[in-house]
Order: C-alpha cells, then sequence, then structure tokens
C-alpha cells in the first residue's frame, strides 16, 4: 500500500522543480507559464492524495476547480503573451518594463 | 505490492519529465516533456482512486492546454539562443532554493511524520468504490453540493474566453472587411442613381460630368 506521504513528498518534488523553472527560465514566459503549470500539478497532488487517506470527496471536487481557473489562466496567459510578442518582438520578462515597475 | 512498483515507475518518470521542461533548450520539447508528465500524474491519480480526474487530465490538458501552448510556441518566432542567455547564472540561485525546499518538505511530510490516522473526519465521505463509481459519486456531488461554484466555474471558462479574444484581436489596416451596420443603415439615395436615356431627343450628354447629374 502506498503511504501518504509518498505522495506528498512527489508533490513536494514537483513544487520545488516548477519553483526551480521560475528561476531559470527568466528569458522565456512560456517556459515559465509551463513551470507555473507544475506547481498547479502539485498543488493538485497534494488535495489527491489528502482525498483518498482521508476518505473526502471535498478535495477531488477542489481539484476540478482548480483545473477550470489553470485552464483559464493559462489561456489568458498565453493571450497576453501573444500580445506582448506582436508589441515588443521577444518574450523576455525583462522587456516587460513599461510600467516602471 | 505491484501498486507500489507502478507508483514508483510513474513518480519517476514524471520527475524526470518536470526536470527536462524547466532545462530543455527548445519550448516545444518542453510542452512534449510537460504532455508526458501530464500523462504520468493521471495514471498516479488513477492508481490513488481519482479516476475521473485523471482523464479529465489528459483530455482537457493534454488535448487543450498543452495543444494551445505548441500552437502559441510554434506561432511566435523565438530567438533561442537569446532565450539560454543567464540560464547558468540563475542556475546557482534556482537549484540551492529549489533543493532547500525539497528537504525542507521532506523532513515535514517524510515517511511516518503525517499520520493518517489522526487526519480529521470527512465532511464528504467517498461511498464503497466498489458499489459507485468515482465518476458517478463526483457527479452527484458536483451538482448538488457544488452547484454555485460549479457555475461560477463556467462563468470563469467565459471570463477566460472574452479575454483571450479580446486581448488577441486587432483591426489591420488596408484589409476589406464587412460593416453590418453600415450596410443596413444604406439609403436608396446613396446607391441609386437615375441615368437619362440616350437616344431621345439627341445629344444629351454635351461634355457633362456625370458626377455633377441633375438626377442625383
Amino acid at each position: 500500500m502506498i503511504e501518504l506521504s509518498e505522495f506528498l513528498v512527489l508533490g513536494a518534488i514537483l513544487f520545488s522543480l516548477g519553483m526551480a523553472g521560475i528561476f531559470l527560465n527568466r528569458k522565456n514566459a512560456i517556459v515559465l507559464l509551463m513551470s507555473i503549470e507544475l506547481i498547479l500539478l502539485a498543488v493538485n497532488f497534494n488535495f489527491i492524495a489528502f482525498s483518498t487517506f482521508m476518505g473526502d470527496l471535498a478535495g477531488q471536487v477542489f481539484v476540478f476547480f482548480i483545473l477550470t481557473v489553470a485552464a483559464a489562466e493559462s489561456a489568458i496567459g498565453l493571450a497576453i503573451l501573444v500580445t506582448l510578442f506582436r508589441s515588443s518582438d521577444s518574450i523576455d520578462v525583462a522587456d516587460l518594463d513599461t510600467m516602471k515597475g | 505490492m505491484i501498486e507500489q512498483i507502478l507508483f514508483y515507475v510513474f513518480a519517476a518518470v514524471l520527475i524526470f519529465a518536470a526536470t527536462m521542461v524547466i532545462t530543455a533548450r527548445n519550448p516545444v520539447h518542453a510542452a512534449l516533456f510537460l504532455v508526458l508528465a501530464f500523462f504520468n500524474s493521471a495514471v498516479l491519480w488513477i492508481i490513488a482512486g481519482a479516476e475521473f480526474l485523471g482523464i479529465v487530465l489528459v483530455l482537457v490538458y493534454v488535448g487543450a492546454v498543452m495543444v494551445l501552448f505548441l500552437f502559441v510556441v510554434m506561432m511566435l518566432d523565438i530567438n533561442l539562443a537569446r532565450l539560454r542567455e543567464g540560464f547558468v547564472r540563475h542556475l546557482y540561485i534556482g537549484v540551492p532554493v529549489a533543493a532547500l525546499i525539497v528537504v525542507q518538505m521532506i523532513l515535514v511530510l517524510g515517511s511516518g511524520a503525517v499520520d493518517p490516522g489522526a487526519l480529521p473526519d470527512a465532511t464528504l465521505p467517498i461511498p464503497d468504490p466498489a458499489e459507485t463509481g468515482n465518476t458517478t459519486v463526483l457527479g452527484g456531488v458536483l451538482y448538488t453540493v457544488y452547484v454555485y461554484p460549479f457555475e461560477l466555474a463556467a462563468v470563469i471558462l467565459l471570463v477566460a474566453i472574452i479575454a483571450s479574444i479580446m486581448l488577441t484581436l486587432r483591426r489591420r489596416e488596408g484589409v476589406k472587411h464587412q460593416d453590418v451596420a453600415q450596410q443596413v443603415r444604406v439609403r436608396k439615395e446613396d446607391r441609386l442613381r437615375m441615368a437619362r436615356s440616350f437616344g431621345g431627343s439627341g445629344s444629351t450628354s454635351t461634355g457633362r460630368n456625370d458626377n455633377e447629374h441633375p438626377d442625383r
């Protein structure tokens, strides 16, 4: 039988890989979005693991809603990426400095 | 036992795929490795008993979201050499931070650290999987207890559709397109011009410009 902590450690590894992806790919906003997908996947892993081991369906329902929001997020993110590429001809995050933030 | 072997095999492939996603040189390869990662996660979710969500992950993520990613990656003409600048420099920050997070989380969540028996009672208990399938149970809850959030999720998707269309819509100059309002608003006087018949009363058009026609 698989233990709960095995799922949680797998989720932790996935989460930190997503974090490392955000650190490493500062020049490439597409891979940045993929790293965010990895982080959300790690979160979903934790929800499903706890749902299974607690025998509680609420975790799976929550994963369903996270998937919905993540799909909307990546669609809007890619649309922003396309407009960014049209206006500045690059997808470097460092080029996003017109607001002088 | 077989379950555990399957878990470790798919988890290893998942971690390998996730590593390749963040280190791949070509964004197309990164997207394809992310597809592999989603497939392995789907299998792991099915092992954990969330069959419906595993299938949804394959259908929605691999089938729709990753295809969208691939479309965008191939549509943008990216300079690959420029993308790699600073990769090694960030490696010295990114890898230690990620390793630190993994070590800390393993210390907290590692084997035996979390006692499943000490978890609180379920608010929505899962019935016996042998009697009712995962999809049936999830559907029953989704359309009764969670019907309001379910409809909110639909609204979020609608907002995403409208937002992404409005962000990428652009009017290009010099392209012919229909303006229906203008077509409907047109009047007879704008289009129709009565021409005098020729050959009746001799030569009527004596060097007069058509634009200055009196009937207009």
